[in-house]
């Protein structure tokens, strides 16, 4: 029994109009695995994410999410994944802390000073200053903006980690220190972290497994398996000057 | 699945109080663990023991109480041992403690109610004041601009010119003469109720031609140029000032003004007049054809009447603030689309802010034109 498989997707088949994104695509992922998906510009990263979520329905094929149906029991799937989209997408009319109450506000019933409490602590967690709390979402950099977005999406204490490019758009110091964090909130609170990205830095920094999108399919493998990968694009990828820097820097 | 998740005080062989957690310690269950928590008190002791075998499931909701429990009591100076938690939750707790060691206090201070009416008030008095003189900074800017596109007139963007000329006259012709139509239908009909009174019907015809003349063809035009034509300059210049194609501008040393602003305030200044030439007519066959049609007047003499009435310096009164009007609703349209900052989500406050303030001026500016008429005695 697969029982600590918390992603799994079989035969999924994703179109727009007739330009097909993913065909048969099947991808397992396990409970405490920190996955990084990357592929081409056009390969459809986002949109399997967006396609697990929920958020674009797949012409064909089966999504397990924590073991139910995604599509028919989207409210645990919300309510035990957590999801930082690319440029944080916090609510602008909302405070930060108000922001991460909104997830607990919708599914808990907690009291106003618990939910204080509680917004305060994810603020500390993912590293922002105590007074970034009562700051609006146009008040902060982008940056503090991705950290308080990963501080919504910790509300709740999610299983599944959903990250969009979470280091896109920082600096390489700022993109160093988000891994870090990433890392860190993933050993101490045992999170699966399913991540779109194109960093490789954060790839060879903190995923244990990539999932490589080419042909339609997903290749899942390390970072070592898939430098043996012969497709073009693989080899291309994970022997570029850039790979071979980020992973020097990682040697 | 899932264990009932429990709170239970007891004491221990050495006669400590031992306080034990077990169950599932998560995000759900906190909210009924909050009150049992704090209905706890231990007075009197010193020492106590925090057992954490039973627990199951622990997740950061769960964390943080039992860590916000023992740092309570260390303030009560009760020094709380944790026992028995899974090693498992170690390294949730100290996260946990970390976080709060970087935020000491938890600052929920809220000012008195009068406080922040104060201040509010205070705020936007200030912001009004700063808004107005930013204002009048971008109108000597935009003069100046306009002085030096005159003296080389070669500079004039005349492609722009003539298409802004069309998004905010041409095409504004429809719904203008729809409205102002209507309108003066609706004058008519109200006049000549109250004037039938008096059996003086005929003066419907005096009535319409001052009313339209002087105040409502151009007012009622400015205020739906301002809806229409202020909110697409701050809209468009905003989206540009988002793209950074404003700076772009700035780096290939264009001037914004000559080539964003001063087309679209110089397309104003030639339209509205004309519009509001066309809102009149508009207004004035609206209000005849409603009056032939209710009152016992002929067309002939309701359109002789309307004739002595409408005397030139009316029209006149009525057309010198047309270019006014338009320079007001250009000018702040311009202004707030080059306010915008960084993220599209203040293009849509700036646009409304823009429309409100260009009606608020246009009517300033109307009813100071109507103090001015009035001391002069025109």
């Amino acid at each position: 029994m697969d029982t600590d498989v918390v992603i799994k997707v079989r035969g999924l088949r994703t179109q727009f109009g007739t330009q097909v994104i993913h065909d048969n695509l099947d991808l397992d992922i396990r409970r405490g695995q920190v996955v990084g998906v990357v592929g081409g510009s056009g390969t459809g990263k986002s949109v399997l994410l967006r396609t697990i979520l929920g958020l674009n329905r797949p012409r064909e094929g089966d999504i397990e999410v924590l073991g139910e149906d995604a599509r028919q029991a989207l409210d645990t799937v919300q309510r035990r994944t957590g999801v930082l989209f690319q440029n944080g997408a916090l609510f602008s009319s909302l405070t930060v802390a108000e922001n991460i109450q909104v997830p607990m506000r919708e599914h808990l019933d907690l009291s106003r000073s618990l939910m204080d409490e509680l917004a305060a602590l994810k603020i500390g967690m993912v590293g922002l200053p105590p007074d970034a709390g009562p700051k609006f979402p146009s008040e902060l950099s982008g940056g503090m903006r991705k950290r308080a977005g990963l501080a919504r999406a910790l509300s709740l204490d999610p299983e599944i980690l959903f990250l969009d490019e979470p280091t896109a758009g920082l600096d390489p110091i700022g993109a160093a220190a988000f891994d870090n964090l990433i890392a860190e909130l993933q050993k101490g609170l045992g999170l699966t972290v399913f991540m779109v990205t194109h960093d490789l830095d954060s790839l060879s920094a903190i995923c244990d497994s990539i999932a490589v999108l080419v042909d339609k399919r997903v290749r899942l493998g390390t970072m070592a398996e898939h430098m043996q990968d012969a497709h073009p694009w693989i080899q291309s990828y994970f022997h570029g000057p850039r790979a071979r820097a980020a992973l020097d820097n990682r040697l | 699945m899932d264990q009932e998740p429990e709170w239970i005080e007891s004491v221990g062989t050495d006669g400590r109080p031992v306080l034990s957690a077990k169950g599932s310690w998560t995000i759900d269950a906190v909210s009924v663990l909050d009150s049992r928590i704090k209905a706890t008190h231990l007075n009197g002791t010193k020492q106590a023991e925090l057992d954490l075998s039973g627990i199951t499931r622990l997740d950061t909701a769960g964390a943080w109480l039992l860590y916000r429990t023992r740092r309570d009591f260390a303030d009560d100076g009760i020094d709380a041992r944790l026992a028995g938690l899974d090693p498992h939750y170690a390294p949730l707790l100290d996260l946990v403690e970390q976080a709060d060691k970087a935020h000491p206090e938890i600052e929920r201070e809220r000012p008195g109610v009068l406080v922040e009416f104060v201040s509010r008030v205070g705020k936007s008095v200030c912001e009004a004041a700063e808004e107005g003189l930013n204002l009048l900074n971008f109108l000597g800017l935009t003069i100046i601009t306009m002085l030096r596109v005159i003296v080389r007139p070669r500079r004039m963007r005349i492609v722009s010119l003539v298409n802004q000329i069309e998004q905010t006259g041409l095409n504004a012709m429809g719904i203008v003469g729809l409205l102002l139509f209507l309108i003066g239908v609706v004058l008519a009909f109200q006049s000549a109720e109250q004037l039938r009174k008096f059996a003086a019907e005929i003066f419907t015809a005096d009535g319409l031609a001052i009313l339209v003349l002087r105040e409502i063809g151009v007012l009622i035009a400015a205020i739906l140029i301002a809806g229409r034509s202020g909110s697409a300059f701050t809209a468009e210049i905003g989206m540009m000032k988002v793209n950074e194609e404003v700076d772009a501008l700035r780096t290939t040393g264009v001037d914004p003004i000559e080539v964003l602003v001063l087309p679209r305030i110089n397309a104003l200044l030639l339209t509205l007049p004309l519009l509001t030439f066309f809102a009149n007519v508009a207004a004035l066959t609206g209000g005849t054809i409603m009056a032939v049609a209710t009152l016992d007047v002929t067309y002939t003499q309701f359109v002789r009447q309307l004739a002595d009435a409408m005397t030139l310096k009316n029209f006149i009164v009525g057309m010198v603030k047309a270019p006014v009007f338009a320079f007001l609703i250009g000018l702040v349209g311009c202004y707030e689309g080059l306010q915008v900052g960084g993220s599209a989500e203040s293009i849509g406050r700036l646009t409304t802010k823009s429309v409100v303030e260009s009606i608020v001026l246009v009517i300033i500016a109307d009813a100071t034109f109507s103090i001015v008429f009035a001391y002069l005695g025109i």
